[in-house]
């Protein structure tokens, strides 16, 4: 080698030391690059029109139940449910109207966990395994700590919570490496894909809906989509009369 | 009772075969058996090395598991930052289970002998609980 050649080696060479820090930190935005999403206080609507034309649908619940591991134990008894239909007199009881429009009394109504601004269950925990996020108000599990005393269940005003009676592991279809199964004696509920929204998704519900019947965000933010939708239309939740302040509202 | 001969050598003789795996041990300056956890590790580009040291994940990783599900679950803070400048997700499926992907073989070894039973496991998915449900 002539010395020529040892120097433009040598350069190409520290050119390469000098981008390796460069290189480095592109590696690192690109592990950052799906950046979380954030809201003060988060929120559903359910718009019961949409839902009522699609009587037979069950998109979100059965996605939503695949990716979060969720036990299908085959009878009501032991039933753990995160969003699923109920019959709409039982999730609106305090609809004194007489006549309601028939279709809507007549399809069930999709219902979930209500992440209430006051919630009951977060009040009774005696191990605060159920507490609800200060940053955005998600009512959120966390199941290392429920010792299963189910004081949550009949806290809940609307039915949210189920109860882990057996061990769900054999009952689950197919098992999602990306999310934890629970254990027998740990309650569950919906948790707004809180591990969805941390890698900058919407909840699997709403993703998977394709009338598009729920709506998904921020409802302390005046421009939002939510907040455009509740000052165009009216809208009703459930048990209001509670004071619990349910964050899931309904479309009308 | 003249006996009292015979009964001193019987509980020398029962102390010495009592305690016999401890003098053998020390007599041979090591444990006849450890567990040897196999560290098989994936070849993943800027992970080939563990986010502390060997030893002091041997010592920490009880505790340091703990920090991550309080920070991951309580606090909504989901990215460690390693002493060496690298960032990895606070999860024990992803990350953890990412590189040591042979459970069986790396942490059961260790948790078997020692006969501790953490249950993580009976909510924590591994590869082989997924390929096993299908």
């Amino acid at each position: 080698m002539n010395r020529r050649d040892f120097i433009k080696a040598a350069g190409i060479a520290s050119l390469g030391i000098a981008a390796k820090p460069g290189w480095d930190l592109l590696a690192q935005e690109a592990l950052r690059q799906t950046a979380p999403l954030t809201a003060k206080r988060w929120a559903m609507l359910i718009d019961l029109k949409i839902c009522a034309d699609k009587e037979g649908c069950r998109d979100c619940s059965v996605v939503c139940h695949r990716i979060h591991n969720v036990p299908d134990f085959g009878n009501p008894k032991d039933e753990v449910k995160w969003i699923w239909r109920e019959p709409f007199e039982r999730v609106f009881e305090d609809q004194e109207n007489q006549f309601v429009p028939e279709n809507l009394e007549r399809s069930p109504v999709l219902v979930l966990c209500n992440h209430c601004n006051n919630p009951p269950c977060v009040r009774v925990c005696p191990t605060q395994a159920t507490f609800k996020r200060p940053g955005d108000g998600i009512v959120m599990m966390d199941w290392h700590r429920c010792i299963g005393c189910r004081y949550c269940v009949a806290a809940c005003p609307y039915g949210s919570r189920s109860f882990n009676w057996r061990d769900p592991r054999p009952f689950i279809k197919e098992l999602q490496l990306d999310f934890p199964t629970r254990e027998r004696g740990v309650v569950e509920k919906c948790t707004f894909c809180e591990e969805r929204l941390a890698k900058g998704l919407i909840p699997a519900c709403v993703e998977a809906c394709k009338e598009k019947a729920l709506i998904f965000g921020d409802i302390e933010d005046a421009e939002s989509e939510v907040r455009r939708l509740l000052n165009q239309r009216f809208s009703i939740r459930r048990k209001p009369e509670l004071g619990t302040q349910p964050q899931i509202y309904y479309l009308v | 009772m003249h006996d009292t001969l015979k009964i001193i050598i019987g509980l020398v003789v029962f102390l010495i075969l009592m305690t016999f795996p401890l003098w053998y041990n020390l007599a041979n300056g090591k444990a006849t058996y450890r567990p040897e956890p196999e560290v098989i590790t994936k070849s993943i580009p800027g992970k080939d090395k563990c986010i502390l040291p060997a030893e002091q994940m041997r010592v920490r990783h009880l505790s340091l598991l703990n920090q991550w599900r309080d920070s991951a679950v309580r606090r909504g803070v989901r990215t460690y930052a390693a002493g060496d400048g690298r960032s990895f997700e606070m999860s024990l499926t992803r990350t953890c289970l990412d590189c040591h992907s042979n459970k069986d073989t790396f942490c059961d070894r260790c948790h078997n002998y020692l006969n501790v039973k953490p249950y993580c496991w009976g909510c924590h998915l591994t590869q082989q609980d997924t390929v096993q449900s299908r």
